[in-house]
């Protein structure tokens, strides 16, 4: 098996030829294929947007996904949410001594196939190899930039009681994926990730009625909720009925006790629109293919007590708390 | 989704909400016990707790396993995780449950603390792995012994030399007995374990019902199961009865799941048990018999002395009955929080001390 060694990050011939022949193969940009010390960006806006996150998960390989893809559709999202259409990516990689050449050649064609599908360059990268146990596989760095919507103002500060609550799709997909993948538990259901960019979903929906988005990735729906609610100081209530979810994932989550409301998603956003909006903005989300489960889910309350308040489908009342920690399956 | 939605019904819901109300509307101030763990995820998940009238309130009762296990044994299982050639094998809600200094989660990076849903995952594991010791955590109640069972069951068949099964498992009838017999209880009824009585039947329940006075309800997991057995219990308060009802006999029967019974029967036997925040409670644990001395971690392996610090001034155990609140405690709030819980109360975070915790914040 053709294998990534120490060799190849000590700047070598070894690693000249990973770059040509793997990177610049399949990344080809004018800006990454300059090969320079920085890559030269120009952009018309007035404002930009500027992000950071990193990639460490397992397995590599998921239904509905990799590391490659989620590493620029985490980025992408992070961009798009903020209101900015995400341009420029950087890319860095560090791997494992040993780590096989197949899955970083796989890995590096998602990250192309993804890049194509959100319309975004890897303008410039970084590859480094450790030794053996050091880390686990690969990580990966992205950072992108992206331009900021003209006259479009995505503020945690915009939010006022009465907005309402919209989520894009069905929730929970990726993490009930990332689950069954790990094969730790025995379940034989296959549940695909919805690790997708959102960019150009949100620049199908973008109005002046969206107030402010986020996408609930590690801690979920009610973990993002409860941000929302934290740092716009009112309370928001969200109803149980309403809200989307895989029959699949729902029925993974009732045998193992946990709550999809704090299970993951790679390819969902939450807006919190004006009321007036609400209608119009649904319905163009539902014409684009991400969003054809979006549902209205809530409203932000009067109160400024902080707090999500979830009202069950068997009619009882529940306040939604930040989660302690990830979840584990319950023996009771 | 089948056999859920339909006891998620939001129109009967409310008919039953309309009809506790109406019931209970002449009591005085009413405690139930929703023994099981089970009971308390489903009443604070379902939101039922705030939607009851003021006077029935509903106390959590011991019945969440890994909340009851002891300190002194989460240290020791972390001890085994540290020794050279042992996984520790684990229910993945014993994670998160603090000993004197750390958990089995802090332990986990170093991989040699593993999550199963079955102990039967970690007998197979040992089977594959026989260069590797095998340590499952045995907790839980009669619903889960029977599993912890086979697995030994396995084990001996397959004449595995490297799995041993770390008994920490309790039966629910004694502690249940020990709350219902304090005379400064204040408990008017319990709602029993739905899949604990799917085990061990009904008649474990009579006794308590008769000499204790207690209506005893068996109740189903399900928003409508808990709302009918509420509605049950209070009826029997009403009529001053105290007698075992099923409401769950779409799944449990009188005579329990005898097979299951049987194997429990063949592999374990009865001993006295410390549970977290209660303190000992005579013949409510289980150990393995001496025909399965082969697969008791505690007979096979050398375990490290364990230091395991005293949490002097935890009242859980007057909190579980009802006698008082967490208010009364010295250490509530202060040594004792969701991020450092001293009693079961405190570490199960649908625990009567949590959620005061929770909703003073």
């Amino acid at each position: 098996m053709k294998t990534i060694t120490l060799s190849h990050g000590s700047g070598g011939i070894l690693m000249h030829d990973l770059i040509k022949d793997l990177f610049i193969k399949n990344l080809d940009n004018p800006f990454l294929n300059k090969l320079g010390d920085a890559a030269f960006i120009k952009s018309e806006a007035k404002k930009l947007a500027y992000t950071t996150d990193s990639f460490v998960i397992k397995p590599l390989f998921f239904p509905g996904g990799d590391i490659g893809k989620l590493s620029v559709c985490g980025t992408v999202n992070d961009l798009a949410v903020s209101g900015a259409m995400p341009k420029y990516l950087s890319c860095g990689m560090i791997l494992e001594d040993g780590f096989s050449y197949a899955s970083l050649e796989k890995i590096t064609i998602s990250i192309r196939d993804t890049c194509k599908a959100a319309g975004v360059n890897i303008v410039t990268g970084d590859f480094k190899v450790v030794e053996k146990g050091a880390i686990d596989g690969i990580f990966i760095n992205t950072s992108g930039i992206g331009e900021v919507f003209k006259n479009q103002e995505i503020a945690i500060s915009r939010i006022k009681p009465g907005d309402k609550i919209i989520i894009s799709g069905t929730i929970g997909d990726h993490a009930a994926s990332i689950l069954l993948a790990r094969e730790e538990l025995k379940f034989k259901a296959r549940i695909s990730s919805d690790c997708s960019p959102l960019n150009k979903f949100v620049s199908s929906i973008i109005c002046r009625g969206i107030k402010f988005m986020r996408d609930p990735t590690r801690g979920g729906l009610a973990t993002t909720l409860n941000e929302i609610s934290l740092a716009s100081g009112y309370n928001i209530a969200i109803e149980e009925k309403n809200i989307p979810i895989k029959k699949s994932v729902r029925a993974l989550c009732e045998i193992l006790g946990f709550d999809p409301l704090y299970m993951a998603n790679e390819g969902k956003l939450i807006a919190i629109v004006s009321k007036d909006y609400a209608g119009s903005i649904l319905s163009k989300m539902k014409k684009h293919s991400l969003g054809k489960n979006a549902r209205i889910i809530g409203v932000v309350g009067k109160e400024k007590d902080k707090r999500v308040y979830l009202k069950t489908q068997s009619g009882g009342l529940r306040i939604l708390d930040m989660i302690t920690g990830e979840q584990f399956p319950r023996i009771c | 989704m089948k056999y859920i939605d339909e006891f998620r019904n939001l129109d009967i819901a409310k008919k039953l909400y309309r009809l506790i109300n109406k019931e209970a509307k002449d009591l005085c101030q009413v405690n139930f016990m929703e023994v099981c763990g089970t009971h308390t995820m489903a009443v604070e998940r379902f939101g039922i707790r705030r939607l009851l009238p003021e006077n029935v309130r509903l106390i959590s009762g011991p019945g969440c396993p890994v909340c009851v296990t002891p300190k002194n044994y989460i240290d020791k299982a972390i001890a085994l995780a540290a020794i050279d050639d042992i996984i520790v094998f684990s229910f993945g809600d014993m994670l998160k449950v603090p000993g004197t200094d750390s958990s089995l989660l802090k332990q986990r990076p170093s991989g040699k603390v593993k999550i199963v849903y079955s102990a039967m995952d970690a007998a197979m594991f040992a089977e594959n792995n026989k260069d590797k010791k095998i340590v499952f955590l045995g907790i839980g109640f009669e619903t889960t012994v029977p599993t912890v069972a086979a697995s030994i069951k396995y084990a001996k068949k397959k004449r595995l030399k490297n799995f041993f099964v770390y008994s920490g498992h309790k039966i629910m009838p004694p502690a249940m007995k020990l709350l219902a017999g304090d005379e400064r209880v204040n408990i008017k009824g319990f709602l029993c374990p739905a899949h604990v009585s799917a085990i061990i039947g009904i008649k474990s329940y009579n006794e308590i019902s008769r000499k204790y006075n207690i209506p005893c309800v068996i109740a189903g997991f399900e928003p409508l199961d808990i709302l009918q057995s509420i509605l049950m219990l209070v009826r029997q308060v009403k009529l001053n009865m105290a007698k075992v009802e099923n409401q769950y006999n779409r799944v449990v029967k009188a005579q329990g799941n005898v097979k299951a019974l049987h194997l429990i029967d063949e592999v374990f036997s009865v001993n006295d048990s410390e549970w977290r925040g209660i303190g000992v409670i005579l013949k409510s644990g289980l150990i393995l018999k001496k025909s399965y001395a082969d697969f008791d971690a505690e007979k096979n392996i050398d375990f490290p002395y364990i230091k395991t610090s005293v949490d002097k001034g935890c009242i859980c155990g007057s909190v579980l009955k009802g006698i008082k609140t967490p208010l009364d405690c010295k250490l509530f709030s202060k040594k004792c929080n969701p991020s450092n819980p001293h009693g079961a109360c405190m570490v199960s975070s649908e625990g009567t001390c949590a959620a005061y915790y929770r909703y003073r914040k």
